[in-house]
């Protein structure tokens, strides 16, 4: 019993927090048909951010919570000036130049902050269910998870800026004839989307030892959840996470992590093969 | 084989063996082999993105399994006749295998750019964790995340003493990246070539037309497999280990902006995008006022933004350009009409 219950809040947590390194790309990789393989480094710098903030003083849940998107935010704000707005539409062309991107930043990071592992500790305690001990941290991570996607509905189902955002991503032709503009448009979904991926860094960020490279082990779980999960935004990241998850924490315990990690790649290419479309682009069509 | 086309690649590897002849005075012998090797490996991404249209994020997987399957048979045999030949096999089967799952199954772009990514993942997961006594094929112990050293080098074919090493080794390497380039200018011009690229242009097209293009573009990318696993394989030889991160991202990336520096749709610009960059890695290696990655990154999108057709592409029509000879241009290295060089 109390394995079980250990078991399921490992499931919980994997699948939370795919949700939450996918999030990000989902929003710019759903919306704008963008891959930004910068995503790895926009967390690993909402990472640092969370840290150089602590280090400062400020609350844990601040730095975590509102520094650093706000940090990411910025960055990718100059990052679609300077470089994506010239490529929308040349997919191939935008995921080299945003691996150039990632190839920048680790290369920045390293400068100032050396390539040293950095990290600050959990601010939750672990918690005791029977003979067996888990982070208290997952259950926050778990929380953050299920706001973040009900928020990310939220804004796009219910709110003018969603509706319009949504709009220009079917037509935007159509969107700039009735008086949108559209390019400010992509510029503030890129922000979001950016601000979303320095959220999830900044929320990993107690949980790993931080590195330069670190974005490198978040970009092709991010790309893989984003791409099995199809055209859909919320619906293909819940199901892809969902299914991604469990098949990787089942394999972790009865294997090792590793094994896990392998399951979870092998799951990915054969529902690939299955429904090149990925999830959504078969079941669950037009929704969110 | 148009007319003339036999001529020009002659000339096209009378020219790149001068350069092979000529480097060795203004670069040492170990650099160089790295250089080639190098320039061997953009080549296989180059035929396989450039001419067949598949973007293949994962080149490095091939590469990487050339290397172990010949450094796991070196082990094994010791003569490194046998261990040479699988370093190029095995990863062209295993390019065979993939290929048709993947285009039997009509993926494409960028579900086709995912699996190749997430195959090169598994493996370097896969082989980072492969330390201790459990991981054992024959008598090669894998290593994990320290790879497998002390094999058997390449030797003079029948003599296992008699190990080819520097001088010797670069002229083996510079020798195979001569046949290799003569050997994909003529598939090109084959009519398995021509029609490979009338797959880039309209795949639709080209299946209406009768080819099973699927097929085609599986045995194309075996073909790039089995180029980058003798790439694998000469890299084996050369840095007398393998290591884990031959099939990181680093490595795929790497190779992709070799070709998109320069120049998709050419032969030529693939391996002087590797070339030049692998001596720039090097020449920055040297110093530590800026961080290696910086550049490299730098270049990438300075390159997409600016130059979106590559270095060598560019010169050869200002080239022609300047020298009067008319030439076809057109905009975008995906809908070039013209053919290798």
């Amino acid at each position: 019993m109390d394995l079980a219950a250990v078991i399921l809040v490992e499931i919980l947590y994997a699948v939370a927090s795919l949700v939450l390194i996918g999030a990000g790309l989902a929003v710019v990789f759903g919306m704008m048909r963008v891959i930004n393989l910068a995503h790895g480094e926009f967390m690993m710098m909402g990472g640092y951010a969370t840290i150089v903030a602590v280090n400062l003083g400020i609350n844990v849940y601040v730095a975590m919570i509102i520094v650093a998107p706000i940090v990411v935010g910025l960055i990718g704000l100059v990052v679609e000036r300077l470089v994506i707005r010239h490529l929308y539409g040349r997919l191939v062309d935008t995921m080299l130049a945003t691996w150039g991107l990632s190839l920048l930043f680790i290369g920045l990071v390293t400068m100032i902050f050396g390539n040293t592992t950095t990290g600050i500790s959990t601010p939750i305690s672990g918690l005791t269910i029977g003979a067996y001990q888990i982070n208290g941290y997952n259950f926050f991570i778990i929380v953050v998870a299920v706001i973040l996607l009900l928020a990310v509905f939220a804004v796009l189902r219910w709110t003018r800026v969603g509706l319009v955002a949504r709009g220009t991503m079917q037509r935007s032709d159509i969107a700039s004839a009735i008086g949108h503009n559209t390019s400010r448009i992509y510029m503030v979904t890129f922000v979001a989307g950016s601000a979303l991926a320095g959220l999830a860094g900044g929320i990993l960020a107690p949980l790993v030892g931080l590195v330069p490279s670190s974005g490198g082990a978040y970009i092709a779980k991010a790309f893989i959840t984003v791409i099995v999960g199809g055209p859909s935004i919320i619906a293909g990241l819940m199901s892809s996470a969902g299914l991604l998850g469990v098949v990787a924490q089942i394999f972790t315990f009865a294997a090792t992590p590793v094994v896990g990690e392998v399951a979870l790649l092998i799951a990915a290419v054969i529902l690939l093969r299955l429904l090149p479309q990925g999830i959504t682009g078969r079941f669950l069509k037009g929704r969110l | 084989m148009r007319p003339g086309e036999a001529l020009s690649i002659w000339r096209a590897m009378a020219i790149g063996a001068v350069a092979l002849i000529l480097l060795p005075f203004v670069m040492q012998y170990y650099t160089l082999t790295v250089l080639v090797i190098y320039g061997m490996l953009g080549l296989s991404l180059g035929l396989v993105w450039g001419f067949g249209g598949i973007l293949c994020f994962g080149q490095a997987a091939f590469y990487g399994l050339g290397a172990y399957s010949y450094a796991i048979a070196a082990v094994n045999i010791g003569e490194s006749s046998v261990p040479f030949i699988l370093g190029i096999v095995v990863p062209a089967l295993f390019a065979l295998v993939l290929g048709a799952m993947m285009f039997y199954g009509r993926l494409s772009d960028v579900y086709l750019g995912v699996i190749t990514l997430v195959v090169t993942l598994i493996f370097f997961k896969f082989m980072n964790a492969t330390a201790g006594s459990a991981h054992v094929i024959g008598d090669a112990r894998l290593g994990g995340f320290n790879g497998i050293p002390g094999y058997q080098t390449l030797n003079v074919p029948g003599s296992p003493d008699d190990y080819l090493y520097d001088d010797r080794l670069y002229i083996v390497c510079a020798v195979a990246l001569l046949l290799v380039y003569g050997l994909v200018r003529w598939l090109l011009a084959s009519p398995f070539g021509r029609v490979s690229v009338g797959i880039r242009e309209n795949e639709l097209r080209a299946e209406l037309l009768g080819y099973d293009v699927r097929a085609r573009k599986t045995l194309l990318f075996a073909v790039g497999g089995a180029i980058a696993g003798l790439a694998g394989t000469l890299y084996a030889s050369w840095a007398e280990i393998v290591t884990p991160g031959l099939f990181s991202l680093g490595q795929s990336a790497e190779i992709i902006i070799w070709c998109i520096v320069g120049g998709l749709g050419t032969l030529a610009g693939p391996i002087f995008g590797a070339v030049a960059l692998g001596y720039l890695k090097f020449l920055l290696g040297q110093q530590s006022m800026v961080d290696n990655s910086i550049v490299l990154g730098l270049i990438l999108v300075l390159v997409v933004l600016l130059l979106p057709r590559g270095i060598v592409p560019t010169i050869r029509d200002l080239f022609f350009r300047t020298f009067g000879r008319r030439r076809r241009r057109s905009r975008r290295p995906a809908r070039r009409q013209d053919n290798a060089s």
